[in-house]
């Protein structure tokens, strides 16, 4: 409850924050006015603010082999900062910046360790910002984009960026986008204390002279097509292949034989992932619009998963809307997966992570979404707030619950 | 392979489709009707990013940059 509270906090003193720097861009708008065009003309498009706490509890933690307590908790805060600017002949430019963080507490990671009696204790900081650049030509009718990632954690850095590109139809009804991406990860080869050499270091903020260092690179490429069908309905297909090289198991997951001989987890060096898509919204009569969502996936380790989700929201008036929500997973097991004790010494690659495992899991909840025409508690610059819960739970017995509010600001 | 069949012979039904005029799109144009996740489900696509083994063509990254694989 304290951390609720704490984010909480932290939240509303960052939507205080924002709003005093949104009476800013209200300047910027009237010179905008006298010079229309150039960097003169850049303005605060919005802001928005999402935060979130999950929690879950499981009891097949990888990195004690598939057995013991999944147990973890996350609060989890992002703002980002829509700016934009028009040049010449109607090219709108926009430029985000965002910056998400996740502050974490994990039992299991606590167990690389397994002399440690800390239990829930050990806690981390995940921060990953972004900037991204969008050019929208409407004589051309098309988008031009780039961004750049960075993530951090404790036994990781990420380096990532992509291009994109879109063009319209001429009665902007058809939609042809394109996506390209990669991601340079370098991971810490952090072991379990039992499977250390000699004077290798635990990773610990204090022991890291002379550990490894693996990487992990991960390219995308995205396809997609929208069409505006009726008055109503709107559809779009993705296809999304992957392919990840490197690193790709966890040095910190422990294997157990039916021989009792312990391993690290060891998975092949190579992943290629083919995700497809279909999303369509329908709206219905005046109040009512339908999302729906179906995926389709196949990887080169023997995972198919289908995942279907479904929303209605409900305009309840003019300004609010309820958003009741349904998501369900299906997926089959890694070629490589086997559970505590049931993997035998003959086998090149091994893994009990019950992530990568054969399951069926469920999300469903709802949400409340409130966006009155001259802004919350009459303040223009405050469109929209949105509050929305889920509970989640696997076919394995993991069980998590996640509360999400999000703003913006405009 | 079925299912890819399948898949692009919707997109090909895509293009049998009426033409909507701007001024008949206000429905369209609502921000409930945006082809993407919406801004508050950010965290919820990062945990199924983390929980399952099927990632990616939904808005959200398909691996890289995260702790998972």
């Amino acid at each position: 409850m304290k951390k609720v509270i704490i984010s909480i906090g932290i939240y509303c003193s960052v939507v205080f924050c924002v709003n005093a720097q949104t009476t800013k861009p209200q300047l910027k708008l009237v010179e905008a006015k006298k010079e229309k065009t150039g960097l003169r003309s850049l303005k605060i498009d919005e802001v928005n603010l999402v935060s979130s706490y999950y929690t879950q509890n499981g009891n097949n933690s990888a990195i004690t082999s598939g057995i013991g307590t999944e147990k973890l908790w996350d609060a989890a805060n992002s703002l980002d900062l829509k700016l934009s600017f028009t040049e010449k002949k109607l090219r709108t430019n926009a430029v985000v910046l965002d910056g998400a963080m996740d502050y974490y507490s994990s039992a299991s990671s606590d167990m690389i360790d397994s002399r440690s009696f800390s239990s829930a204790s050990m806690t981390d900081l995940h921060f990953y910002p972004s900037i991204a650049w969008i050019r929208k030509d409407e004589t051309k009718r098309n988008n031009v984009g780039m961004s750049v990632a960075y993530s951090t954690e404790w036994d990781y850095k990420s380096y990532g960026g992509n291009i994109s590109y879109s063009k319209s139809s001429k009665d902007n009804n058809t939609e042809l986008s394109l996506k390209a991406g990669a991601f340079f990860d370098k991971w810490m080869v952090i072991l379990p204390n039992e499977l250390r050499p000699i004077s290798y270091p635990s990773g610990g903020d204090d022991d890291q002279n002379g550990i490894a260092f693996k990487n992990r690179n991960s390219y995308n490429a995205s396809i997609a097509v929208s069409r505006v069908v009726s008055k109503r309905l709107q559809m779009m297909l993705t296809v999304e292949p992957a392919f990840q090289e490197g690193l790709l198991s966890t040095p910190f997951h422990r294997v157990y034989f039916t021989d009792n001989t312990l391993k690290v987890e060891k998975l092949p060096g190579q992943r290629a992932k083919l995700p497809m898509s279909i999303r369509a919204n329908y709206f219905m009569g005046d109040r009512v619009i339908f999302r729906t969502f179906y995926r389709y996936y196949v990887d080169s380790w023997g995972m198919t998963a289908h995942t279907m989700s479904a929303e209605t929201s409900v305009k309840i008036n003019s300004f609010l809307s309820f958003t009741p929500h349904y998501r369900f997973n299906s997926q089959t097991a890694v070629k490589y997966f086997a559970a505590y004790k049931k993997h035998n010494l003959a086998e090149e690659f091994y893994t009990s992570d019950y992530d990568i495992s054969g399951f069926n899991s469920a999300f469903w909840g709802a949400g409340l979404r409130i966006a009155p025409l001259g802004g919350i508690m009459g303040n223009r610059w405050w469109n929209s707030l949105e509050i929305r819960y889920g509970h989640y739970n696997r076919t394995n017995g993991m069980v998590s619950h996640i509360i999400s509010l999000s703003t913006k600001i405009k | 392979m079925r299912k890819i069949l399948s898949i692009l012979s919707l997109g090909l039904m895509f293009s049998s489709c009426v033409s909507v005029k701007e001024y008949q799109k206000s429905r369209i144009n609502d921000s409930e009707m945006e082809l993407a996740n919406r801004k508050v489900e950010k965290f919820e696509t990062n945990f199924y990013l983390y929980r399952e083994g099927a990632a990616g063509a939904n808005g959200g990254k398909s691996g890289g940059g995260c702790g998972c694989n």
